[in-house]
């Protein structure tokens, strides 16, 4: 069995490569972030910091905590199914601190941005011309926001 | 201390294992939130939309969207008898401010609110070269902005128009189906604001959610099926001139 000669070389070389290795992990593991493959070919951490940004929309839920009279009020009426803050807008600041006052609305914009009449819109749909129905009157003058049931000979 | 290598070649895999875990942190912050029991998708109800533009000004208003810029948006189609085919399409500021009143009745016009529809196998995450823009185990397509390099294959690659580079950030950006908010037990921002009940956030693995009765009982579409991207935007009584 002839023996390897001159092998000195051979090591030295497996050396360097071995080291190459180390350093390319070594690199690697400094570069990827650490939840990386945690859940996918993405960063796992990515979904917990969107999940973290805050909400503006406090939501219906948390105005009926203390407004349960118009929640029970708005029940009643034609917009039972129309959230808070649908028209009221983003509200989540109030309902930390009720301090912050939230804006005045301006019926005679608001209403109109759901009813005013047009041929788009599905036929079913309760529209009015907004000139013609009122005058430049503003629209609670005769119609409860919260609950706009239509009695006979009333408002119309 | 006097460690023999024996000792050594036994300390060195075992604090390798530890330093791992140590680098690796909690997997969950948010403990009542479990990402494997939920399938999030959304229904829009043609028939229920009225144009009014709510939707787009709560997901401006929610999600910080810059002017000109859109997460969701109104179509306003306008079919004629004579012209099936091509059909009349406006999104005035992506119908944020409503739409025009349309006088004359020729033809018929509805409304088709548009968004990010959360494919299962979605081309936008496919594309992307370094692994940024993903689909979570809880089926909401994603944008990593701290990894995202602003390359856009993914704006080019969704074939519903929904991504943006964002103008300041210079990264992806698109609907995040309000992740923030459905992992805290709400619902989105546009569902929230809208007042028909047009936008209903659904979620697929729960049993008791009313989609499944919906799903059978409806005629419910997807856009674009032909191009297999798994969409989880149902659209309710979708006409077919809708591309």
């Amino acid at each position: 069995m002839p023996k390897f000669r001159d092998t000195g070389h051979l090591f030295r070389f497996t050396g360097i490569f071995v080291a190459a290795i180390l350093i390319f992990l070594a690199i690697r593991g400094w570069l990827v972030p650490h939840t990386f493959g945690q859940y996918g070919h993405y960063r796992g951490a990515a979904l917990t910091e969107i999940a973290a940004k805050p909400v503006h929309f406090a939501g219906h839920q948390t105005c009926e905590t203390c407004h349960a009279d118009i929640a029970d009020k708005k029940r009643t009426g034609k917009h039972a199914s129309v959230n808070c803050e649908a028209c009221h807008g983003p509200l989540a600041a109030h309902a930390d601190d009720p301090s912050v006052e939230p804006a005045k609305l301006d019926t005679g914009v608001l209403c109109a941005q759901c009813h005013e009449a047009s041929a788009a819109k599905p036929k079913k749909f309760p529209q009015v011309d907004t000139a013609s129905h009122s005058n430049g009157v503003s629209c609670e003058t005769c119609h409860q926001p919260h609950s706009p049931t239509i009695e006979a000979g009333g408002a119309q | 201390m006097k460690i023999t290598r024996r000792q050594m070649l036994v300390l060195l895999p075992a604090a390798a294992v530890a330093w791992e875990s140590l680098l690796a942190g909690t997997p969950e912050s948010s403990p009542n939130y479990k990402m494997t029991e939920h399938w999030w998708g959304m229904l829009i109800d043609i028939p229920k939309c009225i144009g009014c533009g709510n939707c787009v000004r709560a997901c401006q208003a929610e999600n910080d969207v810059p002017d000109g810029y859109f997460r969701t948006w109104i179509e306003r189609y306008h079919v004629t008898d004579s012209n099936l085919e091509n059909p009349e399409v406006i999104s005035p500021d992506g119908g944020k401010l409503g739409f025009p009143v349309a006088k004359e009745d020729s033809g018929k016009y509805f409304f088709v609110p548009k968004m990010c529809n959360h494919c299962a196998d979605s081309p936008c995450t496919q594309v992307c070269p370094v692994g940024a823009t993903f689909i979570g185990p809880d089926g909401v397509v994603l944008v990593d902005q701290k990894y995202c390099l602003g390359c856009a294959y993914c704006v080019q690659a969704c074939p519903y128009g929904c991504r943006y580079i964002h103008p300041t950030k210079k990264v992806a950006d698109k609907c995040t189906l309000c992740y923030h908010r459905i992992t805290k037990g709400l619902t989105t921002a546009c569902c929230e604001a809208c007042p028909t009940g047009a936008r209903q956030l659904v979620d697929l693995k729960n049993p008791n959610d009313p989609i499944h009765a919906f799903l059978k009982t409806h005629a419910v579409q997807v856009l674009k099926p032909q191009m297999a991207t798994g969409a989880k935007a149902f659209y309710n009584e979708l006409d077919g001139s809708v591309r």
